[in-house]
């Protein structure tokens, strides 16, 4: 028995009929199309999925589309503005803050909510703050840097650069 | 971008842009017209007769096109071969069918696939399959499946022994008969355990075929294309030039993306069978089972040292744990990439070392981020702590007293291999100098605070890498090569792309080679694009693993372009009526030796090559070369990491306080991509240490069968690393690189067990094993371990 639902996503409102069991991030990939957020496991342990919805960062495997009804989300795709990417993606890029890039997604759009809440957040914050994101290749240090980068540039002032 | 010198240089990622707006293609991103859902359903008992299989109403199912079964596939598909036939070693590879027929060998062995117009459609089905099994004792652990009694898994392994290997050199049984007499001989048993690798991304395989054509093309997670395709045309019949294998992005790998599996050649049937693309990927609890587990040894090793802390030999026996079948490389690790390294940095005359390879009902267990040199930095580590502690050294100072010294090298060791180059004791000094090694004991002396105990633990590793020597490989039984292609291709308006038989899923060779080409050519990076994980677009080639990419790969790489280089020159001479040896080539800009305005851009010379109307005599148009790197020696990174640790005597918490890694790698292209991998791989090795294991039940069931039970480490676990070089050029290697994929985690992990248990000798423990959980340390304190 289907349900209908409108939902929003960066800035575009999408009307649909889906089943009731129908998990968020499928939605979001399969009937949209917006395959940059990933499925890591099944557990809600990972946060590949991680997106936004209405500003705050979401899991969205662990959310049934039915649930978004109404909802304002973000995903990786609507994070560049115009061509220009958001200084996350920017911290992510000059930190070295990805290698396969799997994680990146869910982990970028935790840091834009976590920089939302504390937007000068010292690296134990940082750490803490993504401890529901994993990433097996960076071993999180860059990424930490990375954020730091973003924290920097969200608040007006000019990071220094780590790469060339 | 006008940058003068990029080897070397921290130049941004080229792969970065697509991956950080959501734009990068992984397998499962992919959908074809027509394509069908597979769902695998797999064994939930480890030992079982399967007695009948029933898909009738799994097929009547809306949605289901077909359920296929072992029965179905055979005659079909061959069995999965394992690709590694170490020799002398008595081998037995028993066979593996895609599906199992009669007897299933592990909780998460296939029985059957069944195809679905959509993925819930096939899974809902799946639930419908009535499988018979009628269960069989289980057996878990290598050294009671070793034994006499124990049930037997394969009919043609007998004792459940998949090989015995040994490697001896000098004279191990005198010199253990020497220290009984005047020496300290040290015997330790120990447990490296077994690891699920958790790449971020779970495999995934998309399979197309068209019958008209007789082509098979395959999307998938694979770290090494080309080796998948010459397996899939074994094991499928296809033959090996209409099987096309594509990697797209692939989310990690770390050595659990090499193997070819079953399901692989499973939806390749589906595919053929059907008519229709068939795509299946795993889910995280599917990975679990069916994506290969890591490490997994037991080992029992003794130490015989002269009473100044000369290590005089080594003697024991590792139980390797290699699951329910031979998984690709799998004979191959815990052998050759592990007891020849067994000796580490250091001159130990006598080695008599066997492993055996032992069958369990457990997940096939293959190559993990280090693949055997972990185990082997794992034992001789913590062994020359244990030295250290029977004759009364500080660690450091026995280290030193056994390095290879500088003058030795190239140096063969007692095992037969011979380190390119190294020098050992500055990478110590300065890892001791940033960790601030003299304070640390200082501080130490004075006893607990709290009750919390420091404990300092120390890692001089060397590895062995940048796989490898071709003829090695055959001679070790390695069943394909490990040279790398590379072909340059200069376009005519002066761009190039750079073909690579590497497979990189994260190490940034995109960028890296980049580097190479841009430095040797003088083109600007954004005009080079580097391609590779296309069997259809690149030459033959052995994929990325075992830290060869660069090595082995970049040097290829670094040939073909200077091939470009050698034809342009000609090509540069004759437009400006010069001889060769006149030519002077800077910046990409060929100019008169004593004329610099009479010059030509290698674009213009490019453009030259390609219109070829004024083409030198015995020159050829285009500008292209291509490169067959096949190296003469594996290379030898080596370093010294620190660990320093507080733990909590009441309540056996341990906090890592400092991690200092100093890595020799030879010359590096990008900083920030070497230290990216030394992070990660850290990361790694150090939760081995402390959080990581997969847990078995004795009847085969994995606990730890999700991310809520297995420790995969975030990063609040961790403090900021501090990592620094050493630089020690190969002395074989046209770039002069090491490889450094896999240092961090290989060092690691004894240097925080160390670290541990140097904080516990004040309190009488002497050895414990992995994980080194709280439960662990506060029993072992309390007497109750």
């Amino acid at each position: 028995m289907k349900r209908t639902v409108k939902v929003t996503v960066n800035g575009v409102t999408h009307t649909h009929e889906v089943e009731p069991r129908l998990l968020l991030v499928h939605y979001i990939r399969e009937v949209l199309g917006l395959t940059g957020t990933h499925i890591g496991c099944d557990t809600t342990s990972c946060g590949a999925c991680t997106i936004l919805m209405h500003g705050k960062a979401v899991k969205s495997c662990t959310l049934l589309t039915a649930q978004a009804d109404g909802a304002e989300l973000t995903t990786v795709e609507g994070l560049a503005k115009d061509g220009e990417l958001h200084p996350i993606q920017e911290g992510f890029w000059e930190e070295h803050g990805l290698q396969c890039g799997f994680c990146t997604p869910g982990m970028m759009l935790t840091a834009v909510d976590l920089l939302r809440r504390i937007p000068n957040p010292t690296e134990e914050q940082i750490r803490w703050g993504i401890e529901g994101n994993l990433c097996r290749c960076t071993g999180y240090q860059h990424i930490v840097n990375a954020i730091q980068y973003a924290a920097k540039k969200l608040r007006g002032e000019t990071p220094a650069k780590a790469a060339r | 971008m006008a940058v003068t010198k990029l080897f070397g240089a921290s130049v941004k990622r080229r792969e970065d842009p697509r991956l950080i707006t959501g734009q990068a293609t992984y397998t499962d991103d992919l959908t074809l017209p027509g394509m069908l859902y597979a769902h695998i359903v797999r064994s939930p008992h480890a030992h079982a007769k399967i007695v009948r299989i029933d898909t009738a109403a799994a097929r009547r199912e809306p949605g289901v096109v077909a359920v296929y079964t072992g029965k179905d596939l055979a005659g079909k598909l061959n069995p999965i071969p394992t690709a590694w036939l170490v020799p002398n070693a008595d081998l037995r590879t028993p066979p593996h069918p895609a599906l199992a027929t009669d007897v299933v060998r592990y909780v998460g062995d296939g029985v059957a696939v069944v195809l679905g117009e959509t993925r819930f459609a096939a899974r809902d089905a799946a639930a419908l399959i009535q499988v018979e099994y009628a269960p069989l004792p289980a057996v878990v652990d290598q050294q009671q499946a070793a034994r006499d009694g124990a049930v037997q898994i394969h009919a043609d392994a007998p004792k459940n022994l998949a090989f015995t290997w040994r490697v001896a050199g000098g004279d191990a049984e005198h010199a253990f008969a020497d220290a009984m007499r005047g020496g300290v001989i040290v015997s330790q048993r120990f447990v490296n355990q077994r690891l699920i690798p958790n790449a971020m991304e779970t495999r995934a395989v998309i399979a197309k075929y068209t019958s008209g054509s007789g082509e098979l093309t395959v999307w998938g997670t694979t770290q090494n294309p080309h080796i998948a395709r010459f397996l899939m045309s074994v094991v499928t019949g296809i033959p090996e030039h209409k099987v096309r294998i594509i990697a797209p992005e692939v989310g990690g790998g770390f050595g659990s993306k090499i193997p070819f599996y079953a399901d692989e050649a499973i939806v390749a049937y589906c595919a053929r069978a059907t008519g229709r693309p068939v795509k299946w990927v795993e889910d995280r609890r599917e990975n679990y089972l069916a994506t290969i587990h890591g490490r997994d040894h037991i080992t029992e090793l003794e130490a015989a040292a002269h009473r100044d802390g000369t290590i005089t030999a080594l003697r024991g026996r590792t139980w390797a744990n290699l699951g329910a079948y031979l998984s690709t490389a799998a004979p191959g690790v815990p052998t050759i990439l592990h007891g020849l390294i067994l000796t580490g940095p250091y001159v130990i005359p006598n080695v008599s070392y066997e492993v055996l390879g032992v069958f369990t009902n457990t997940s096939p267990v293959d190559a993990y981020r280090g693949a055997g040199r972990p185990e082997a930095t794992y034992l001789i580590e913590r062994m020359v702590d244990l030295v250290a502690d029977a004759v009364g050294m500080d660690p450091v100072d026995v280290r030193r007293k056994n390095f290879i010294k500088r003058e030795q090298f190239p140096y063969t060791t007692v095992e037969g291999l011979t380190y390119d180059s190294g020098d050992y004791p500055p990478a110590l000094d300065k890892a001791l100098d940033l960790v601030g090694y003299q304070r640390l004991r200082d501080f130490q002396k004075q006893g607990p605070k709290n009750g919390r105990y420091l404990g300092v633990g120390i890692s001089t590793y060397v590895e062995i890498c940048g796989l490898g020597p071709s003829s090695v490989a055959g001679a070790v039984g390695f069943q394909g090569g490990l040279w790398e292609s590379a072909t340059v291709r200069m376009h005519p308006t002066g761009k190039a792309t750079v073909f690579t038989g590497a497979s990189p899923h994260g190490q940034g060779e995109e960028t890296t080679f980049a580097q190479v080409v841009a430095e040797e050519l003088g083109l600007p990076l954004d005009d080079i694009e580097v391609v590779h994980g296309d069997t259809g677009a690149v030459s033959m080639g052995w994929g990325t693993y075992g830290s060869r990419t660069t090595v082995v790969g970049g040097a290829a790489i670094v040939l073909a372009a200077r091939r470009v280089r050698d034809k342009a020159v000609k090509i540069a001479a004759h437009l400006l009526e010069a001889s060769e040896g006149d030519l002077l080539f800077d910046q990409g800009r060929f100019s008169v030796r004593g004329s610099p305005d009479r010059a030509k851009t290698i674009q213009e010379v490019t453009l030259a090559a390609y219109l070829a109307w004024n083409l030198p005599q015995g020159v050829e148009p285009s500008l292209e070369a291509s490169a067959y790197y096949d190296p003469s020696n594996f290379t030898f990174p080596f370093g010294a990491h620190v660990a320093a640790v507080k733990v909590d005597a009441d309540t056996g918490e341990i906090e890592l306080r400092r991690y200092v890694a100093v890595d020799d790698c030879g010359r590096v292209i990008n900083p920030l991509i070497v230290d990216g991998q030394v992070h990660g791989g850290l990361v790694q090795g150090i939760a081995q240490a402390l959080w990581e294991g997969a847990v078995y039940s004795p009847d085969g069931q994995l606990l730890t069968g999700s991310m809520m039970d297995y420790a995969v480490p975030r990063a609040h676990m961790f403090p900021t690393f501090v990592t620094a070089r050493t630089e020690t050029p190969s002395p074989h290697n046209p770039l002069g690189v090491k490889g450094v994929g896999e240092t961090g985690t290989i060092a690691s992990t004894p240097a925080v067990v160390n670290a541990v248990l140097d904080a516990l000798r004040p309190l009488g423990v002497t050895h414990l094993d992995m994980p080194l959980t709280p439960e662990r340390i506060w029993n072992a304190i309390h007497g109750k371990g």
